[in-house]
């Protein structure tokens, strides 16, 4: 096979900006995976639905997608903190998380993409935005402004987070709860409170995460499903709950995925995030910053 | 006379913290030795290293002459350790005659002789439960029991294991005076009959009168070892627990 | 009632049923029937390692879709009769559900939830890659129109439909032994504590790995005649996903904790859905099914045979 030094650059340049683009998605089941423990499968779920809110209203009133996710964050912040009640009352109130709750979301999950099935049918959805479509050339590497843009927005909202988290009251409340909820309590802060605030910002994450999404490639009801793999993957092959290692295992990911499908075919890109998962559970739980 | 447990140098680590450093500890057949220390001087650690539900890093664990690091915590069990849990365990979606059923179907057959019919099964979880004063709850579950009950039934489940070795890890936490000579008085008969017993405990007027050899842990290491009296008197001893 | 009195009731159920079939001579009571009973089958399979050990399996489809699509390799490689490839099929998907064990129950049962999804996208990535059963095209198996076998001519729907009720009585039989013997006090042990279990004695890797192989070959069994019933399988409708949501909300509607359970869920909801596909539309039923999931999850954990346990317990009092 005639490996080409071009086409080997530019398949690791764009498998760069997909791996930021995987550390946005992934940064929200970081929270709630990561922190608050909640195997919230359904996350690339509400990442579809962000998708395609982001599709409605772009084609409908020209707004652009990735400003009609900021807009949707108040949102789907409390769409997720509805979800987090419902989960709390049901399940961990009860102490019966694992089957119900994995049940639980797996039926969210399932639902959802029904839903928009009959919403919207299986068709593929693209958005319309003015860097969609032009291309930034510096010497033989090609930057699709439809990636690169995404992938800088995907950063700064990982930024975001990671200074909310280690910066803020609530922020650090969040890393609190997920290491002692007993002695958080005795500090008068209200765990459940403060988890339902986490969940509700992993679920706005979903929505930014959505209109990225629906710029890199278009979008159809399915697709939520190839991103439970890469999701769950990237969070613990980074080690779960650490922001810095989910990110160099986004963009690993990215890079072999990509590597992958220039090389052998986009038909085998799916089993990389699987692959990968599947490793890392097998050989190294702990994932590579390990705990 | 070889000694039955034999904790030799173990040390156990949990990311940057040190739980256990080279814990040297050895039990001779059908002694009382009562094991003390601090909240968090390691001596769940060292119970759960000893029963396998944890690996000790460094050092060897061995019981009744074989070496037991890298084995599973049910071949620990068959062995012959049992462990009652600091908070209780049990299986809650069965009676308590079915709790103690598990033991003996999984242990107590897994080690030879020839198997039990229903009834003999039967009969033999009425026995363990009666010797708990557990008897007339036999079919009831978990969730109807009282505390000092539920109690009883981690006792009566780890015996029904048939160990040569009972480590009683805080059974008696938060009961009144009466329960916890109750709990005693069953210990005492259960090493009349030839089981070693370590008894892992904060209230001291039960180790004291309990232990026939007295052992401390401090931040994961054994401070003291010997005769009760000897070891309460030990300056060390008293440092750890009235702090200085 | 002992498993050998417990099995020729059931037999005597399912010749009934084929009586009723008989007498109604429509093609479609076979093929709706078929799928009904392949649900029994998958609902009990996936019990057998959600309800009683507590470890959810995503991947069912997958189990499923391998027993299908061994059919398909052993159709082109060497033919043989269905009840052989039912065999064949247990085994290969037996083998990746042990496997997959091996790799991943030592962790958490969250993380074995994950990792069944994980491994059923591998696998149907690697099928849709593999031309010599049809790859993402699919592969077509032409069904004879009758079997001919001891002098007689039986309709091949029908013979399929025996086919899939004896498997059904087989699964219903082994799942309700299970249950009462020494293996379904570990499962419980390890559903209720699996701490506690180990400390008891009980071998709780191996046992779980009994209930991987044996939930995997349960569903692979289900998944090898089906080829023959569809006729032209292709990856995306043998790996789908209403595979995965049914044989999870069947016995979590029904109820878990008994064998009883999948059997209600399997017909209740099969026959909803039989009927819901053909009145409104095949994605609306799987919308019902979802939310079903969802409801039952939350409000009765124990599903329908748990409600009815409840009525009873409060009569009593």
């Amino acid at each position: 096979m005639d490996i080409s030094f071009d086409l080997l650059i530019n398949a690791v340049v764009a498998g760069l900006l997909l791996g930021g683009f995987y550390a946005a998605v992934t940064a929200g089941v970081s929270i709630s995976f990561g922190m608050l423990d909640i195997v919230n499968i359904a996350h690339p779920a509400f990442i579809i639905l962000g998708s395609y809110i982001a599709y409605f209203i772009n084609i409908n009133y020209g707004i652009d997608p990735i400003l009609v996710s900021i807009i949707m964050l108040p949102v789907f912040f409390a769409l997720g903190a509805f979800v987090y009640q419902v989960y709390y009352l049901s399940f961990e109130r009860r102490g019966q998380e694992s089957l119900r709750g994995l049940a639980f979301f797996f039926g969210l999950l399932f639902v959802t993409e029904v839903t928009l099935i009959l919403v919207f049918g299986v068709d593929y959805r693209y958005v319309e935005a003015t860097y969609i479509g032009p291309s930034l050339h510096l010497g033989m590497i090609d930057l699709p402004l439809r990636m690169l843009v995404p992938c800088l927005a995907a950063l700064a909202l990982f930024a975001a987070i990671e200074l909310f988290i280690t910066r803020t009251f609530t922020g650090r409340a969040i890393m609190a709860v997920s290491q002692d909820q007993l002695a958080l309590q005795l500090m008068a802060a209200d765990p459940i409170r403060i988890k339902r605030i986490a969940f509700g910002i992993s679920i706005a994450t979903a929505a930014v995460a959505g209109a990225l999404l629906i710029v890199i490639q278009p979008v159809e009801p399915s697709v939520g499903r190839e991103y439970i793999g890469r999701v769950f993957a990237i969070c613990v092959l980074g080690g779960l709950g650490s922001m810095p290692g989910t990110l160099i295992a986004a963009v690993l990911l990215g890079v072999v995925e990509s590597l992958t499908a220039t090389f052998y075919g986009p038909s085998w890109a799916p089993a990389v995030a699987f692959g990968f998962l599947l490793l890392t559970l097998a050989f190294r739980p702990a994932g590579l910053m390990g705990r | 006379m070889t000694a039955l447990l034999h904790v030799d140098n173990i040390s156990k680590r949990f990311g940057g913290f040190v739980a256990l450093d080279g814990i040297a500890l050895e039990v001779e057949p059908g002694e009382r030795l009562g094991l003390i220390g601090p909240n968090g001087s390691g001596k769940s650690t060292l119970v759960n290293c000893i029963c396998g539900t944890l690996q000790n890093e460094t050092g060897s664990v061995l019981f009744d002459g074989h070496v037991m690091d890298g084995l599973a915590a049910h071949e620990r069990t068959h062995r012959g350790v049992a462990r009652s849990f600091q908070l209780p365990r049990p299986f809650h979606s069965m009676t308590l005659a079915d709790n103690l059923r598990i033991p003996l179907l999984y242990t107590v057959h897994a080690r030879s002789g020839p198997l039990r019919s229903t009834g003999d099964l039967d009969a033999r979880c009425h026995e363990l439960l009666d010797m708990f004063g557990l008897a007339k709850k036999s079919k009831q579950m978990p969730r109807d029991l009282t505390q000092v009950e539920m109690r009883k039934l981690e006792l009566a489940r780890a015996m029904a294991a048939e160990p040569k070795l009972l480590i009683a890890d805080e059974s008696m936490a938060g009961l009144s005076y009466s329960e916890i000579e109750d709990i005693l008085a069953l210990l005492v008969r259960l090493n009349e009959r030839g089981i070693t017993i370590i008894l892992i405990e904060h209230i001291m007027s039960a180790v004291m009168s309990f232990s026939q050899r007295l052992a401390v842990l401090v931040s994961g290491k054994k401070i003291a070892d010997g005769k009760p009296e000897d070891v309460v008197r030990d300056p060390e001893v008293v440092r750890a627990y009235l702090g200085q | 009632m002992n498993t050998l009195s417990f099995s020729v009731i059931a037999t005597a159920v399912g010749l009934a049923v084929l009586a009723f079939a008989h007498w109604l001579g429509l093609d479609y009571f076979y093929f709706a029937g078929y799928t009904i009973l392949q649900f029994i089958v998958l609902s009990t399979a996936w019990n057998i390692l959600g309800g009683y050990c507590g470890y959810v399996n995503f991947g069912s489809a997958a189990f499923f879709a391998m027993g299908a699509y061994s059919s398909v390799f052993m159709h082109k490689f060497y033919p043989l009769p269905v009840p052989v490839l039912v065999v064949i099929g247990a085994v290969v998907s037996g083998i990746v559900g042990f496997g997959m064990g091996y790799l991943t129950l030592r962790l958490r049962g969250a993380f074995f939830a994950i990792a069944t999804l994980a491994m059923a996208v591998v696998l149907q990535t690697l099928v849709i890659n593999w031309e010599y059963v049809g790859g993402s095209r699919g592969a077509y198996i032409i069904r004879p129109e009758n079997l001919e076998v001891a002098g007689l001519t039986i309709n091949y729907i029908e013979y399929l439909f025996v086919l899939m009720l004896i498997l059904a009585v087989v699964a219903l039989a082994t799942s309700r032994a299970i249950e009462r013997s020494q293996l379904g006090f570990g499962f419980a042990t390890i559903r209720d504590d699996e701490l506690a279990a180990e400390a008891c004695g009980v071998p709780t890797l191996r046992v779980k790995l009994i209930a991987t192989t044996l939930s995997g070959a349960f569903m692979g069994m289900a998944g090898a005649p089906f080829p023959y019933y569809i006729g032209y399988l292709q990856p995306q409708s043998a790996f789908g996903l209403e595979y995965a949501v049914n044989s999870i909300a069947m016995p979590m509607i029904g109820g878990t904790t008994s064998w009883v359970g999948p059997l209600v869920g399997a017909i209740l909801l099969g026959s909803a859905q039989q009927y819901a596909t053909v009145t409104i539309s095949s994605a609306v039923n799987l919308l019902i099914v979802g939310l079903m999931l969802v409801a039952f999850v939350i409000i009765a954990p124990n599903g329908l045979i748990g409600l009815v346990q409840e009525y009873l317990r409060r009569r009593q009092r």
